[in-house]
């Protein structure tokens, strides 16, 4: 392997000077995403225009076998875009332009660079938008959502990223560039958009997002709804769902979350709630109408104590504040906290909520909670004092319990964070060797040498030369131990 | 080394193999041996005792589509699915299901009807579970509800070489490994055995209606289509019916609660104009492909705006080459079907007398002018001697890269050779 730095010259060629970074100091603005426990220096920092020059970029890579890693803007929460040491970082920032803004067709064409609200922000005047909304939709690249196949509140109702493209532009791991799918459903072979949409980096670069944009709905409903606890909200959220209604979002918050966001952002949510729900609708008028009332009357026959019906934008933003602030909102009562991000069936929703507490009360631990209750991915956020002597290191194992009691209520290690570098660890929790081995091979198949994001997503590497035959030297029935019979 | 082979297969499979019978064919291909799998266990036995003999595996569902996509080189042994026919988990309060690959989709639906919920992807059908995901088929409310892959949200497959894996889960939200179910879905059985899969499923609609249009010339269906799209009608299908005369139908379905339903059904009658009809019930057409067994079946995909473009093409190619194209199809998510027939007063009458020329020259007419409606034309169905005098899956992107995927999940070409896309 070449020393990443050794490239510097030869890219500079390309991208000229100022789009390769080599000095220390500017290097470690790169050192780590939205995950900061995680730190490395990248070799080499740059930052290209146009797919050609990403296409250069990686070319150079892959003859010299130089590891490269992708990053928009470095708002992951699992160390996706975590640098490589001696690797080149990719960084999509000057790749910002929305290219095709394609109403008759309800696509558009963005770079991967392009910030999720602002493609909304510019289909809105058109009556479209672009459906998911991560809570870090200001700031997150489409490309990083491409990559974690991002969600956001409202994907209860409108789907996840991967729903949302119909088409990349991809420059793999040999730096050759290729179109996959486009603005047309269904291109004939295997769904490739299917696999790469949530590789986290590791199959090549998007350098052209195709997505669907969304008719912007017509009327828009938003109840907040305090509850005794947790139980009583978890309630409210199955009674709605069972009941056919299917809200844009259902997002719940605890106590300890309400008062983290209060602390913060003065939302001004009932006192004393032991949980809150925002439950929101959108669509037709008359279909909100009738569903909204039909999921305020839910809340109230399951345990809540208030219901208050935001009377207009101003009003339900208000609402929305508290949420979409939590996650900062909590360095307001703790110095430290790690942001969890788990799945569960909604219906086991209180179960675990209860089990979360009960692991709370025994470690010592404060967990609060804030997630997308409707689809029962949870966001536990446990706090911790570093001036504490081990307290990190059991809010870590918290943190870890956490993630198993969602996998022993069939869950996932993760909803929409995605596994990076941070969980790379606990995939062997959800997936056997086979099942790893099997993810593998695709990554075998785009990426050969293993240069895209090495280090993400799997516990080990495995090497892609010619499969190992383990299953074609013994007799399948010797393996089941039948072979007598013959 | 016939009898070997049988009685390692029957191991396999509790005694469920036999050799082949004259119905167990694969487009007119004699397969040698059938096993017919009870679990994902005896699957991977099965897959097992087929890569240690080198055999040609063709899976088979309901058998209902066996003919589709190209016809595999060889095929040795079918395995079929239709014992592995469980729901295994219906979690009604999750809106999830998990059920083995050869449960029939009517069974399934009906089973869900029961809790007032349904896999959307309508209407019932006598097909399997595993063919429907393995070929990707999706009805009209695609438009609402997504393609199959869209509701797939975990699968458990059974490798080549007999390993089994498993990935997604069955949680709709998860994001942990790739998306391997993402990859099988609609590989035509090229890729490894879909045994077990998990769905995301939808509450039945309270109440729906249809609002049908009739339009005679494709720049006005392509005018009624536009209006619909960009309205607030949140359609849960838009179809389009035309026949080969160009007479054509467009019909909206609206679903959701009666009072919803109501209003809308009366907003789009004011949008679409005095012609508009309104009615509770889907048209007869309503899901059902147009061409019968034997004729020719064109999946054709388009951009929304392309629409007039492809129908313009596709009626300058028919009549260039005596064919009658009939067009149906999910127009609002960019995807139709076209049944191809011999045109009346042409030499040749009935499906029997489709020429392979004149089908090949239709479909390559329509291939040079994909761009012009940014979609693409594969041949899905038709006489063999049709499918063998062109390429039925045309011209596809990123073609390295799939050739790539199917070395590494089955490099010994075993799993129905020569199916799918460039000879893959
Ligand atoms: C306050 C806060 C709230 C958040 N809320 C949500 C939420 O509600 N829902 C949610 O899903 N996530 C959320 N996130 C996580 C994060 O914002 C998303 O994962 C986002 O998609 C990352 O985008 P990014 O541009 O910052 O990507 P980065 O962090 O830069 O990169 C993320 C991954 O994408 C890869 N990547 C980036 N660009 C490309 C490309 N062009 N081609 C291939 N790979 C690429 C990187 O290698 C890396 O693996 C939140 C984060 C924060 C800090
Ligand atoms: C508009 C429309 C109308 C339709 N109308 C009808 C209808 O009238 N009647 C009807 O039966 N169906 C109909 N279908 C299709 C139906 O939904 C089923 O998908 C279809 O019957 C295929 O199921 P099958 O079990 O017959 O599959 P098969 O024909 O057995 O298999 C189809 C393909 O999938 C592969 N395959 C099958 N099972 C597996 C597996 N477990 N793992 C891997 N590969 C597999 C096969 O090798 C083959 O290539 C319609 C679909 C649409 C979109």
């Amino acid at each position: 392997m070449v020393d990443a730095r050794g490239l510097a010259g030869q890219l500079r060629t390309v991208l000229g000077d100022a789009a390769v970074i080599t000095d220390r100091q500017r290097l470690r603005t790169y050192e780590c995403d939205g995950l900061a426990q995680y730190k490395v220096t990248p070799a080499l920092v740059v930052l290209p225009r146009t797919t050609g020059q990403v296409a250069a970029v990686v070319r150079a890579c892959a003859a010299a076998g130089v590891p490269f890693v992708a990053r928009g803007s470095g708002t992951g929460l699992s160390g996706g875009a975590l640098p490589h040491a001696d690797g080149v970082l990719i960084v999509t920032s000057t790749m910002r332009s929305v290219l095709d803004l394609d109403i008759v067709n309800q696509r558009a064409v963005v770079e991967p660079g392009v910030i999720n609200l602002h493609l909304s922000r510019e289909a809105l005047p058109h009556g479209y938008y672009y459906a998911p909304d991560p809570s870090s939709q200001q700031v997150c690249s489409i490309g990083g959502n491409v990559a974690e196949n991002s969600g956001g509140a409202h994907c209860l109702k409108y789907g996840f990223t991967t729903n949302h493209v119909t088409g990349l532009e991809l420059v793999t791991p040999a730096g050759d560039v290729v179109q996959v799918g486009g603005k047309a459903p269904d291109a004939p072979g295997y769904d490739l958009l299917g696999a790469l949409v949530g590789s986290e980096g590791t199959l090549g670069i998007a350098t052209k997002v195709t997505v669907r944009l969304t008719r912007s709905p017509e009327a828009v409903s938003t109840l907040l709804a305090a509850f005794p606890d947790t139980d009583r909200a978890g309630a409210a959220v199955s009674a709605i769902i069972a009941a056919g209604v299917v809200p844009a979002a259902i997002e719940m918050m605890d106590a300890l979350a309400i008062e983290a966001a209060e602390a913060a952002v003065h939302c001004g949510y009932p006192p004393g709630a032991g949980a809150v729900l925002i439950v929101e609708l959108d669509g037709p008028g008359a279909d909100v109408e009738h569903e909204f009332a039909e999921a305020e009357r839910l809340c109230r026959a399951s345990g809540a104590t208030e219901v208050r019906v935001a009377a207009d934008d101003a009003e339900r933003a208000l609402f929305w504040k508290g949420r979409k602030s939590a996650f900062a909102a909590v360095g307001r009562i703790s110095p430290g906290y790690i942001v969890q991000d788990g799945v569960v069936p909604r219906t086991a929703l209180p179960q675990v909520l209860r089990r979360i507490a009960q692991l709370s009360a025994d470690t010592g631990i404060r967990v609060a909670n804030v997630f997308h209750a409707g689809d029962g991915n949870l966001h536990p956020l446990v706090l911790f004092d570093d001036a504490v002597p081990g307290e990190s290191a059991r809010a870590e194992e918290v943190s870890g319990a956490i993630l198993d009691l969602c996998l022993e209520h069939g869950g996932s290690i993760t909803g929409e964070h995605g596994v990076g570098a941070d969980k790379a660890r606990y995939m062997p929790r959800m997936f056997d060797a086979d099942d790893l081995d099997t993810m593998q091979l695709v990554r075998c198949a785009f990426d050969p040498q293993s240069i895209s994001n090495p280090g993400k997503v799997f516990p080990t590497p495995r090497l892609c030369g010619e499969r190992p035959g383990r299953h074609q030297g013994t007799h399948p029935l010797a393996e089941a131990g039948v072979a007598e019979v013959f | 080394m016939g009898d070997v082979v049988l009685q390692e297969l029957r191991l396999a499979t509790d005694d469920h193999a036999a050799a082949a019978g004259p119905a167990d064919t694969v487009d007119g291909m004699p397969a040698r041996w059938v096993a017919s799998p009870g679990s994902t266990a005896e699957t991977s036995a099965v897959m097992r005792v087929a890569a240690v003999h080198d055999l040609a595996v063709v899976v088979r569902g309901a058998g209902n589509r066996l003919t589709w996509g190209a016809p595999p080189e060889r095929c040795d042994l079918l395995v079929d699915s239709t014992r592995m026919d469980a729901v295994v988990e219906h979690a009604s309060g999750d809106l999830v299901v998990v059920v083995q690959a050869g449960c029939r989709l009517d069974v399934l639906q009906q089973r869900l009807a029961g809790a007032g919920q349904w896999l959307a992807v309508d209407p019932p059908r006598p097909g399997t579970v595993g063919g429907t995901v393995a070929a990707a088929l999706s009805g009209p409310t695609r438009l609402a509800h997504g393609a199959v892959r869209d509701l797939v949200i975990g699968m458990t497959m059974v490798r080549a070489d007999g390993v089994v894996a498993h990935s997604g889960g069955k949680v709709v939200k998860n994001v942990a490994g790739y998306d391997v179910g993402k990859l099988l879905t609609g590989s035509y059985g090229t890729l490894g055995v879909i045994t077990e899969v998990a769905f995301r499923l939808h509450p039945l609609p309270k109440a729906r209606s249809w609002v049908s249009l009739p339009r005679h010339s494709a720049a006005a269906v392509h005018e009624a289509l536009q209006r619909v799209v960009h309205s607030q009608l949140v359609p849960g299908a838009v179809e389009l019916d035309r026949a080969a005369d160009g007479s054509a139908t467009l019909t909206v379905q609206l679903e959701g609660v009666a009072p919803g339903v109501l209003a809308r059904t009366a907003a789009a009658l004011e949008l679409l104009g005095p012609s508009a009809t309104a009615g509770s019930r889907p048209p007869g057409w309503w899901g059902i492909q147009p061409a019968g067994t034997g004729e020719v079946l064109l999946k054709v995909t388009h951009e929304l705006a392309g629409l007039p473009h492809l129908l313009t093409a596709l009626d300058a190619a028919a009549a260039r080459h005596r064919l009658a194209a009939h067009v149906r199809g999910s127009v609002a998510v960019g995807s139709v079907l076209v049944g191809l027939r011999a045109a009346e007063g042409g030499n040749r009458v009935g499906p029997a007398a489709l020429g392979p020329d004149e089908v090949a020259g239709l479909v390559a007419d329509l291939r040079q002018r994909a761009a012009s409606f940014g979609g693409s034309v594969v041949v899905l169905d038709g006489p063999r001697v049709v499918k063998e005098s062109l390429d039925v899956w045309g011209p596809v992107g990123a073609i390295d890269l799939m050739r790539s995927v199917k070395h590494r999940f089955d490099p010994a070409r075993l799993l129905a050779p020569g199916r799918f896309v460039g000879g893959i």
